[in-house]
């Protein structure tokens, strides 16, 4: 039986920790590669890194924060941000990631999902998914204060008429996909890229269906309502997009105490939970986040 | 020590190369049938397809250095290295394996898996080794140990005795299997935090003997 994963996830800028990390005897807190190796050390079942480098010349970065890394780490190690082509995937597989995520990249244009795939295999490939919850069932994605369409074109490079058959594409291959029964009073849930700031419209539940049947073999999720609160996971998203791919979900966002990580594997039926804050504030250990798993009887690793 | 990690353009072998040499072995990656030779210990590792593994194996002109070495050095399969001990794979339907094992791969289906029975495919994470006997490579691992997989195919010995672990995903597999001086897991050791550390040192203390 797999045992369920705990993901503590790095947002590294510029190659450094950008958010406050709180460990006893670090040399440097602000080092990645000093984190990520605390953490291995801890017993996490996979490692995380976010790269949040905004600007195009500080991206290269992260091949050396991952290179140093996996000489020093020996679990599985995820990274995303920033990733727009199959040069990009190959170059951070090649430096030692084990997985590449990919979110806005691949909502506009999906096929690099089905590239990516073919040539490195689905089992590293991760979509990343930044989801909101809709305000109103049946609302489709409109939401009070947004940049709207025309925030969309921009982010996608493409003005309206492109836009529109970008969103024709993805639309018709949705609806190419076994059909889902659809509860039109239950929540559903919008896609948003670019760090959250821009809607695109794309149900969410849809577009991990077409992820994953482009080629993703994981779904990195991300709910942007619960990402920050510390109250807990998106349950119904997660739970929503687990019942509806066959590949593994990451559950991310929320997360402020253990009995959280719980919930992301009972109620969400997510298969990994990637916490931030809880174990950077050494708050709670990864052997704490283990012992109180294991005592709900849900099973996690013996490191 | 010298170790040869067979490069040929598949998957990520650098973990590999790098876990190796974390533990003090001179870990060379190369795809030259001379540093094979020159080689104490051989590694196989790898990651996709079953055919295009094969394919790469040949176009380097290492399928028949690696069927005669095999017969004289250590050697560690991992993964689809693994795989590509045995004849054939359903991945691949006509791609002929190395046949250092009889039997073939076969990919996780059955009523367990996919939307039906819960199971997902690849089989992908930490799961539980149990050992059908003892092997040098798991000395001092504890029965029972965590490590990690990702997969999609298994290995189906023909040969019962050659099974030297096996896994539970929807019911049992082979997880670990070899004869004489070679062996292959199916998991990632070099991604196995302490226990597959372990393995790989045992590895290269089984290869000095």
């Amino acid at each position: 039986m797999l045992a369920k994963r705990i993901i503590p996830c790095l947002d590294v800028k510029e190659g450094r920790v950008v958010k406050g990390i709180n460990f006893e005897g670090l040399r440097d807190a602000g080092d990645p590669v000093e984190v990520a190796k605390r953490y291995d050390e801890q017993g996490a079942d996979e490692i995380c890194f976010l790269d949040i480098t905004a600007s195009h010349e500080g991206r290269d970065t992260i091949l050396q924060v991952v290179e140093k890394t996996a000489a020093q780490c020996f679990c599985p190690l995820t990274v995303g941000g920033g990733v727009r082509t199959v040069g990009d995937v190959r170059r951070l597989l090649r430096a030692g990631a084990d997985k590449v995520s990919i979110n806005s990249a691949a909502v506009k244009s999906p096929d690099l999902l089905q590239k990516a795939s073919q040539a490195f295999g689905s089992q590293c490939i991760v979509l990343a998914i930044d989801a909101k919850r809709e305000p109103m069932p049946g609302s489709g994605g409109m939401y009070d204060s947004e940049v709207g369409q025309s925030g969309l074109c921009e982010a996608l490079g493409l003005n309206i008429r492109q836009m529109m058959d970008w969103m024709h594409g993805i639309k018709t291959r949705m609806d190419e996909l076994p059909k889902r029964a659809r509860d039109p009073r239950a929540p559903e849930w919008t896609v948003f890229i670019h760090g959250g700031r821009i809607n695109t419209t794309l149900n969410a539940v849809d577009w991990a269906r077409l992820g994953t049947a482009l080629g993703a073999g994981e779904i990195l999720l991300t709910s942007m309502d619960a990402d920050g609160t510390q109250k807990g996971y998106d349950l119904g998203l997660t739970r929503a997009i687990a019942e509806a791919v066959d590949v593994p979900v990451i559950a991310s966002g929320g997360a402020g105490g253990l009995e959280h990580l719980v919930q992301a594997f009972t109620e969400g039926k997510a298969d990994a939970a990637l916490a931030a804050s809880i174990f950077h504030y050494g708050t709670h250990t990864i052997s704490e986040a283990r012992q109180v798993l294991r005592s709900r009887g849900i099973e996690v690793r013996d490191p | 020590m010298k170790i040869a990690v067979i490069d040929y353009g598949l998957g990520n072998m650098r973990s590999v190369e790098q876990a190796l040499a974390h533990l003090g072995a001179q870990a060379q990656l190369t795809s030259a049938p001379a540093d094979l030779e020159a080689a104490d210990a051989l590694v196989l590792p790898g990651d996709g397809a079953f055919g295009d593994g094969m394919k790469g194996l040949a176009e380097h002109g290492l399928v028949e250095p690696i069927r005669a070495l095999a017969k004289t050095k250590p050697l560690l399969g991992i993964c689809l290295g693994l795989q590509m001990f045995f004849e054939s794979s359903e991945e691949s339907p006509g791609a002929v394996g190395l046949g250092l094992l009889k039997g073939c791969s076969k990919r996780f289906t059955g009523a367990a898996f996919g939307a039906a029975g819960g199971l997902k495919v690849p089989h992908m994470g930490w799961n539980r080794l149990s050992m059908a006997r003892p092997h040098p490579v798991f000395e001092g691992v504890a029965d029972g140990s965590h490590v990690y997989f990702v997969h999609s195919y298994y290995v189906a010995p023909a040969d019962a005795a050659d099974v030297i672990a096996r896994s539970d995903y929807g019911g049992p597999f082979c997880a670990v299997a070899g004869r004489e001086r070679f062996v292959g897991c199916q998991y990632h050791p070099e991604k196995s935090q302490r226990a597959g550390i372990r393995m790989l040192r045992n590895f290269l203390d089984w290869a000095g003997r």
